[in-house]
C-alpha cells in the first residue's frame, strides 16, 4: 500500500478531522524529491529542432506513422501537443529580443505526487521507483479527469476508439530503463540536450551548468519544485513564460489543493446525521408538547365545565329543596289550621 | 388536453403530439447511441485532448445533479425539520430526484470509454485520493437509497402492502442518509474543480467551490420542485387529489422564501470568495461581465424575486422566477466546466458542443420525462392511495 492510498483509506474511514494537515506534513517528510528516482534534464540552450527524439519515442513506442515525416521540420511552425499517437513533441518559439528561436521538447514531466494518479478514481496511475508515472489500461474507466487535473495539459485520449480506448501518454520508456537502456528520445538526441540521471545527479548537473555559464542561463531549474517537483527539468537561457511554460503553478503537488475537501468527508459523515437527528428529535419534541398542551387545554376545559355544571346542579337542588321544604311548612301549617278549625267548630257546637 | 382526452379513453390514440415528438426524440438518441458505440467518442463529440469534459458533464451529470436536489431538501423539510404541510410534495420530488440521478448515470454511460467499468472505483480497486471517487461512492450510494425511498410507490400500485409497510418505517434513516450523501457528493462536483486552479478562471476558482456548489443545490432543488410542479399542475392536474392540490400552494410560498434566504446566503459567499483571493480587479474584465451577468442577473434577481413573491403570495411570480433560477444553476455549472474552464487556451482549441452531444443531451431529457408521465400517470404520486391514506 503506498502513501496516498494509506491516506485515502484513512480519510475514508473517518479516523481524524486533521486528515489534510496529516498528509501534508506526511508528503513533506517522506518525498523529499525521490532523489534516488530516474530523472531527465532538458537543456532549451541546446535543442536545435532536428526532431530526432519524436522520431524515436514513435519507433520505441510502435506508435503509428505520421503523415508528415520527422525529418520535415515545417512541422515546426506551428505550436503543436501531445495526442493518442504523439507522446512527445517539440515546438518551436521565438522569444521577444532573442537572435535564433528556441526549441522546448513537450512530454509528461512524471510529477513527484503526479495530479493525475491523485485523480484517479481507480488509481490506474501510479508514480514508481524508477521515476516514471506509468498508467494502467486494464482498470481504466475513461472518466477523463486525470486529463481535466493535469497541469501541464499531457494525458491525451484515444475518442476515436469505440470499445477499448485508453488514455495516451510518455512512459519514460519504462520497460527499456528496467532493461538499463535510456528512454528512446535521450538515446537518439545528437546534441545532448537530453540527459538521465539520478533526479539528486540531475539536479545537481542542472546547477553546475547554471553556475558555469550565469550569462547563458536563467538561475532556475523549472520542476524542481513546479507542483511539489517533477522527474523531467528544463533550464533555459530565456523566460519559460515564452517557451510557452507556465510560471504560475505553484510548489503545492496537485493532490493538496483537494486534501482539503476530502478531509472533510468525516466530518460531514460524523456530525450531520446527529445535528439531524438533533433537528428531529426538538421538532418531534415541539410537537409532543404542543399536543400535550393541547390535550391539557382540552382536559382543562372539560373539567372546568363539569364543576361549572356540577356546582350549578347542586345550586338547583338546595334551591329546589328549600322550595320544597317551604312548600311542605305550608301544607303542614295548612293542615294544622284546618284541624285546629274543625276542633274549634266542634267545640262550639 | 391531450392527457385528459386519452386518460379518459382510458388509452385513446397512441399518436398525441407529445408521443410523437418523443418518439422522434428517441429514434435519433437510439441513431446516436449506436454511432457513440461504433465509432467512439469522436464520432458523436466535439472533445478533444485540451477538452475532454464536454456538455454530456457539465449539462447532464452537473446540472442533472445539482437539479436533483428536490429530493433531499424536500424530504428533509417534511421528515427532519417536520413541517408536515410538505407532505405532498415529497413523492414528486423524491420521483424527480430518483429519475434524474438515474439519468445522470445513464448519461455517463456515454460520456466514460468504457461504461461497462462504471463500478470499478466501488468493487475492484478504490482511489480514495480522488474527489470523482466520493463523487461516484455518494452518487452509487444514493441512487439505490432514492430507489428504495421511491419503491412503496411502485409496491402500493402492485398491491404488496407487507414489503411497502417495511420500507415505510426506513423513512426517517433513509431521509437523514440522503442529506448526508447529498452533501458529500454535491459538495465533491464542485471541488472536482480544486485540482485544476491554472485551468479554470480566477473569478470562478475558489477554494470555496465545494460550499458554493453545496449551497446553489439547495436552491437548485427548491427551484426544480416548484418548477416541475408548476408543469404537472399544467400537464398532469387530473391525477393530483385534493390533498397535493390544497398543500402545493404552501409549498410553492414556503420553498420560495427559503430559496430567498439560501440564495442570500450564496451570494455573500461567493463576496467573500472574491474578498479572500483578493479578486475584485478581474471584475472590470470580460470575464468579469460575464461573471456579474451569472451572479446579479440570475442568483440575485431571483433572490428578491423570490422575496416579493413570498411576501406578496405571488403564487405566478414564484412560479416564473423558479424559471430564472433553474437557469442560473445551468449558467453556473457551464461557466465552471466549460465557458470559465481553459479560458487561457487560444479560442480556435476551445470547445463547443457537437450536434451529436446536444442530441444526446436532448435524448436522456425525453427519456427522463417519458418515465416521469408513465410513473405519475399509474402510480400514486400525486394522489394518495385508497388503501394507504394519511401516511406515505
Amino acid at each position: 500500500m503506498n502513501r496516498r492510498t494509506f491516506l485515502g483509506l484513512m480519510g475514508a474511514a473517518g479516523v481524524t478531522l486533521g486528515t489534510g494537515s496529516v498528509s501534508h506534513a506526511a508528503s513533506a517528510a517522506d518525498v523529499k524529491g525521490l532523489p534516488d528516482s530516474g530523472a531527465v534534464l532538458f537543456d532549451a540552450t541546446r535543442c536545435i529542432g532536428c526532431r530526432k527524439c519524436e522520431e524515436a519515442c514513435n519507433t520505441v513506442n510502435e506508435l503509428p506513422k505520421p503523415q508528415a515525416k520527422f525529418d520535415d521540420l515545417k512541422v515546426l511552425e506551428t505550436p503543436r501537443r501531445t495526442h493518442a499517437d504523439v507522446f512527445t513533441v517539440v515546438n518551436k518559439y521565438q522569444p521577444a529580443g532573442a537572435k535564433a528561436p528556441v526549441f522546448r521538447k513537450i512530454q509528461c514531466n512524471h510529477c513527484l505526487e503526479p495530479a493525475c494518479a491523485s485523480a484517479c478514481f481507480v488509481q490506474a496511475f501510479k508514480k514508481n521507483e524508477t521515476g516514471a508515472v506509468s498508467y494502467d489500461a486494464s482498470l481504466c474507466v475513461g472518466c477523463r479527469y486525470c486529463m481535466i487535473a493535469c497541469s501541464f495539459g499531457i494525458p491525451a485520449y484515444e475518442y476515436n476508439e469505440a470499445l477499448t480506448p485508453r488514455v495516451r501518454k510518455c512512459t519514460f520508456c519504462e520497460p527499456r530503463l528496467k532493461e538499463g537502456k535510456l528512454p528512446g528520445c535521450v538515446e537518439a538526441c545528437p546534441k545532448e540536450a537530453l540527459v538521465f540521471g539520478k533526479r539528486s545527479e540531475i539536479i545537481r548537473i542542472a546547477r553546475q551548468r547554471i553556475m558555469d555559464n550565469p550569462d547563458k542561463y536563467l538561475d532556475h531549474i523549472y520542476g524542481e519544485h513546479e507542483m511539489g517537483g517533477t522527474a523531467w527539468m528544463t533550464i533555459s537561457g530565456v523566460p519559460f513564460k515564452e517557451l510557452g511554460m507556465r510560471e504560475d503553478l505553484g510548489v503545492e503537488p496537485a493532490g493538496s489543493y483537494t486534501s482539503g475537501a476530502l478531509s472533510a468527508v468525516p466530518v460531514v459523515v460524523g456530525m450531520w446525521p446527529v445535528l439531524l437527528g438533533g433537528i428531529y428529535a426538538v421538532s418531534k419534541r415541539k410537537d409532543r408538547i404542543a399536543e400535550e398542551e393541547k390535550q391539557k387545554a382540552v382536559t382543562d376545559a372539560i373539567a372546568r365545565a363539569s364543576a361549572d355544571a356540577e356546582a350549578k346542579l347542586s345550586e338547583e337542588l338546595t334551591k329546589a329543596e328549600v322550595a320544597n321544604k317551604r312548600r311542605i311548612e305550608v301544607e303542614v301549617k295548612k293542615a294544622l289550621e284546618a284541624a285546629a278549625q274543625s276542633q274549634t267548630s266542634g267545640e262550639e257546637e | 388536453m391531450t392527457t385528459h382526452a386519452s386518460a379518459k379513453n382510458g388509452g385513446g390514440s397512441l399518436f398525441t403530439p407529445f408521443n410523437v415528438i418523443c418518439g422522434i426524440i428517441l429514434l435519433i438518441g437510439a441513431g446516436l447511441t449506436v454511432l457513440r458505440f461504433t465509432g467512439g467518442l469522436g464520432a458523436v463529440t466535439a472533445l478533444d485532448d485540451n477538452n475532454p469534459w464536454g456538455i454530456w458533464i457539465a449539462f447532464d451529470l452537473l446540472c442533472g445533479v445539482a437539479l436533483a436536489a428536490g429530493g433531499y431538501t424536500t424530504s428533509a423539510a417534511c421528515y427532519v425539520f417536520g413541517l408536515k404541510r410538505y407532505h405532498g410534495a415529497v413523492r414528486p420530488a423524491i420521483l424527480t430526484a430518483f429519475l434524474g440521478y438515474a439519468l445522470v448515470v445513464f448519461a455517463l454511460h456515454y460520456d466514460v470509454g468504457r461504461p461497462w467499468r462504471l463500478p470499478y472505483p466501488v468493487f475492484v480497486q478504490q482511489g480514495t485520493t480522488s474527489i470523482l471517487f466520493e463523487v461516484g461512492l455518494c452518487v452509487f450510494i444514493y441512487l439505490t437509497v432514492l430507489f428504495v425511498e421511491f419503491l412503496p410507490v411502485a409496491l402500493e400500485w402492485k398491491g404488496w402492502p407487507k414489503t411497502r409497510n417495511v420500507l415505510v418505517k426506513l423513512t426517517m434513516a433513509l431521509t437523514i442518509l440522503g442529506v448526508v450523501l447529498s452533501t458529500m457528493h454535491q459538495s465533491s462536483l464542485g471541488a472536482l474543480f480544486l485540482i485544476a486552479p491554472t485551468k479554470l478562471h480566477p473569478l470562478w476558482y475558489s477554494s470555496y467551490l465545494p460550499v458554493f456548489f453545496f449551497v446553489s443545490s439547495m436552491f437548485a432543488g427548491m427551484s426544480m420542485v416548484i418548477f416541475e410542479g408548476s408543469m404537472s399542475h399544467r400537464w398532469l392536474h387530473h391525477k393530483m387529489d385534493s390533498g397535493h392540490l390544497d398543500a402545493s400552494d404552501h409549498v410553492v410560498l414556503g420553498f420560495a422564501k427559503a430559496a430567498s434566504y439560501i440564495m442570500f446566503g450564496y451570494l455573500s459567499l461567493k463576496a467573500f470568495g472574491l474578498a479572500m483571493d483578493n479578486r475584485w480587479h478581474y471584475l472590470l474584465t470580460g470575464y468579469g461581465a460575464w461573471f456579474l451577468f451569472e451572479v446579479l442577473g440570475f442568483v440575485a434577481l431571483p433572490c428578491y424575486l423570490y422575496a416579493v413573491g413570498a411576501r406578496d403570495k405571488n403564487i405566478g411570480l414564484i412560479r416564473k422566477t423558479s424559471i430564472l433560477a433553474v437557469l442560473g444553476i445551468v449558467l453556473n455549472r457551464f461557466n465552471i466546466s466549460l465557458v470559465a474552464f481553459n479560458w487561457q487556451l487560444p479560442s480556435a482549441d476551445r470547445y463547443f458542443p457537437s450536434l451529436g452531444e446536444i442530441g444526446v443531451s436532448v435524448f436522456v431529457v425525453t427519456v427522463g420525462l417519458v418515465a416521469f408521465k408513465f410513473i405519475t400517470t399509474r402510480m400514486p404520486v400525486f394522489f394518495e392511495h385508497p388503501d394507504y391514506p394519511d401516511h406515505h
